[in-house]
């Protein structure tokens, strides 16, 4: 209940812009020359000291990248990209390799405190409520306690600190950026980095495969279990700028690990370019729990401005009884292109996707996940809740296919929309192949909008209607909050109440 | 403390406009409880929901002050933060929403409102305990979503919890009695006398004599045709039960 009080609170303290990350950080940076090239491409994997092998891989990407055109299937809309008006790399002035956070840039540690993400480490310790005392919240947490967090913040086009590395390194956790991996643990980035999503796989992947800049690399050996939550803080700060993250997280076999980004950026009338890569790899009986909260700048009202999120994430179960699950929090964003995938080859694997979509204004999204069953006795879960409102649209996109080998692949998927106001769309497209015999497939879809009934109900108890309808939301969506890591279940519950400002009357 | 004045109020059916009440008149003192008894149709709830603030109702005409306030300037959150409480004869499912943090949200709301001090946890919870244990209410159903799957005693019973909770100045019990059986009746009752004062005001619409004996009335209103057609004492009740309406709606 404190997070709905908080929702509330924070929705009272929003007056004309209403989105509060929207600030920009003064700081000097170093840009790529403006534009695509083999030059391009080659001064960033200059500046990231790279091995010769990374950069002919990112030249071979490029190569493809000029032969592939844009897909245009997705229900979004928006001009053409100019690809060489976009500044491909640019980081701050002088945090090429701080080595602690006494080195990294003041303004830079005040940009992600701005952003409640307080990297001093001992701090993230902070605003824990008291041992004992009775909340809400218990709901959601479940017996789960509070656990600290490590972080890698990305700003621009570089990672400016990893936290707690030297602890996990003891647990022989691998917690870097991918730039830092490349150099340090090539033979890990060179056996994993591009098996998921190959450098062919489409032309937004392409691009990244060619011109990534940073991201987070996790390895986690054989038989550990993270001992903390992992994290990546995404920001964009320059003009014109693109991000290219790439994130690949390994769980070597019996291993676990949960990870988590939060994405913001400035507010600006132009629009930017976030085409990230995510690869996540299960080896046997291991667990990789992936959660996104994303929050980039959505445009304003009349839809000028915003990210263009145009992101390939994909999860290989590759090993047997190994699990993948994705949670996401799809809250900014002016246009989102997102299907987080998973690949259940190993037998008995399992794949699983919790999602929540909010689209407000006028965003756009598009965005659901596959689930390709190819192993025996895989199962997968799908439980997808979009919320509409203004006059945004929100299209779920989903597939569940079983190969003939997968017997036995059982999928349950529930797709649920929300519409606030009479001026949005909700779009549900489920995709199902069954080549096989014995598959179990079983989809559940609902579309409801908030009944005036039910705001009667809540404002005759006193409740506000913004209130009312932020309490409604969180309802709506409670199955999905309940999967994030505690610490980021309140901030989603959060960000739903602000995100919807405006939404009603 | 609630003073109504030829209160006229229509609806829009379709293409047409029609009016429900037509010059309705009721004044209620602090610590009377009035019934509102009447056929069906005649716009009992109505009158309740026009209390509450409920849109879709167009008042043409009259007043309602509520402590010398003009209710009907006022939102359905400001009106239950004064002190106005409907207790819903159709109690609306809010899915994916505890009981508890429904509560919670609403005591909060109100008391901000009035500029007191939100609740913290531990005083919620006690709060919550006491009304829950008075209704019979058990714990596992506060952490239900909000009316998903109850019964309908369950729902009602529900209902006269969060006036226990909330400690209005004013209850509008609307056909409480309604799908309930002789026990609930008896339990939903109890509750609603327990909470009679003499700073606290009741208006029990109900189509049946039945509640009355339970919750025994300072004054039986009979509504007919949009207007109170007659009042009386408690008695009143007991000869429209024997009588029925037949007579009132030849007149209305």
């Amino acid at each position: 209940m404190p997070a709905v009080q908080e929702t509330i609170d924070r929705v009272a303290a929003i007056d004309v812009d209403k989105y509060k990350y929207g600030f920009v950080t003064d700081i000097e940076s170093e840009k790529a020359p403006k534009g695509l090239s083999e030059e391009v491409i080659a001064f960033i994997s200059a500046k990231k000291g790279e091995p010769e092998w990374m950069l002919a891989w990112r030249l071979e990407a490029y190569k493809r990248w000029k032969t592939m055109t844009e897909p245009e299937w997705a229900m979004v809309d928006y001009p053409p990209i100019d690809y060489d008006s976009i500044y491909y790399y640019a980081a701050p002035k002088g945090t090429s390799a701080p080595k602690s956070l006494d080195e990294v840039d003041p303004e830079l540690l005040r940009t992600y405190e701005k952003l409640g993400i307080p990297l001093k480490e001992q701090e993230i310790l902070a605003g824990v409520r008291k041992q004992g005392e009775p909340s809400d919240l218990d709901e959601i947490a479940g017996d789960a306690p509070y656990s600290r967090v490590a972080v890698d913040a990305v700003f621009d086009s570089v990672s400016v600190v990893t936290t707690f590395k030297d602890e996990l390194a003891k647990a022989g956790v691998i917690f870097c950026s991918i730039s830092e991996a490349v150099r340090e643990h090539p033979e890990l980035v060179q056996k994993y980095l591009g098996t998921v999503v190959p450098t062919s796989d489409n032309f937004f992947a392409t691009l990244n495969s060619a011109v990534f800049t940073d991201g987070s690399f996790v390895y986690v050996p054989p038989g550990v279990r993270c001992p903390m939550e992992l994290s990546t803080y995404f920001r964009i700060n320059e003009q014109n700028t693109g991000q290219f993250e790439r994130t690949l997280i390994i769980a070597d076999k019996g291993a676990y690990v949960s990870y988590l980004e939060g994405c913001t950026a400035p507010q600006r009338d132009d629009n930017q370019l976030h085409a990230a890569v995510v690869e996540l790899i299960a080896l046997d009986d291991a667990e990789i729990k992936y959660s996104t909260v994303q929050n980039w700048y959505p445009g304003d009202a009349e839809g000028k401005g915003g990210i263009y999120n145009f992101v390939t994430k994909r999860g290989d179960c590759r090993g047997a009884r190994s699990k993948i699950s994705w949670t996401q929090v799809e809250t900014g964003s002016a246009i989102t292109w997102k299907y987080p995938s998973c690949i259940l080859r190993g037998d008995d694997s399992r794949g699983e996707f919790y999602s929540i979509a909010i689209s407000n204004g006028r965003q756009q999204i598009d965005s659901g996940t596959k689930m390709i069953h190819l192993g025996k006795n895989t199962s997968s879960r799908i439980i997808s809740k979009g919320i509409s409102a203004g006059r945004s649209s929100n299209t779920y996109r989903g597939l569940v296919r079983a190969n003939p080998k997968a017997k036995n692949a059982r999928n349950y998927t529930q797709c649920d929309s929300l519409l606030i106001g009479d001026k949005c769309a909700a779009i549900t497209i489920p995709y199902v192949e069954s080549r096989t015999g014995t598959a179990q497939f079983e989809h559940e879809a609902t579309t409801s909008k908030i009944s005036d009934d039910q705001l009667f109900y809540c404002r005759a108890r006193g409740i506000g209607e913004e209130e009312a309808v932020a309490l409604i939301v969180n309802g709506f969506v409670r199955d999905v909050i309940q999967q994030l890591p505690m610490e980021f279940a309140v901030e989603a519950q959060k960000l739903i109440g602000v995100s919807l400002e405006g939404s009603v009357g | 403390m609630l003073s109504i004045e030829n209160l006229h109020a229509s609806v829009e059916d379709g293409e047409s406009t029609r009016e429900i009440l037509k010059g309705l008149d009721l004044e209620i003192w602090p610590g009377e409880v009035h019934a509102i008894m009447g056929p069906n149709g005649a716009g009992k709830s109505t009158l309740g929901h026009i209390i509450a603030g409920k849109d879709g109702y167009d008042v043409t005409e009259g007043t309602i002050s509520f402590n010398d306030e003009n209710l009907l300037e006022m939102a359905p959150e400001e009106r239950a933060a004064a002190g106005i409480f409907l207790a819903f004869q159709y109690p609306v499912e809010v899915p994916g929403v505890a009981t508890m943090t429904f509560l919670k949200a609403a005591l909060n709301a109100q008391r901000e409102a009035r500029g007191e001090k939100a609740l913290s946890t531990p005083e919620f919870m006690k709060a919550v305990k006491t009304a829950a244990d008075k209704l019979g209410v058990k714990q596992e159903m506060l952490r239900r979503p909000i009316n998903v799957g109850f019964s309908g005693g369950e729902k009602k019973r529900n209902e006269i919890m969060q006036m226990a909770l909330l400690q209005p100045k004013l209850a509008v019990l609307d056909e409480t009695d309604s799908g309930l059986d002789i026990d609930a009746l008896r339990i939903v009752s109890e509750g609603v006398n327990s909470l009679r004062s003499p700073e606290r005001s009741f208006l029990v619409i109900t189509h049946y004599q039945r509640l009355l004996d339970y919750i025994v009335p300072d004054h039986v209103h009979v509504l007919a045709g949009g207007r109170i057609v007659r009042s009386g004492g408690p008695e009143l009740a007991k000869e429209l039960e024997e009588r029925g309406y037949a007579e009132f709606l030849e007149a209305a």
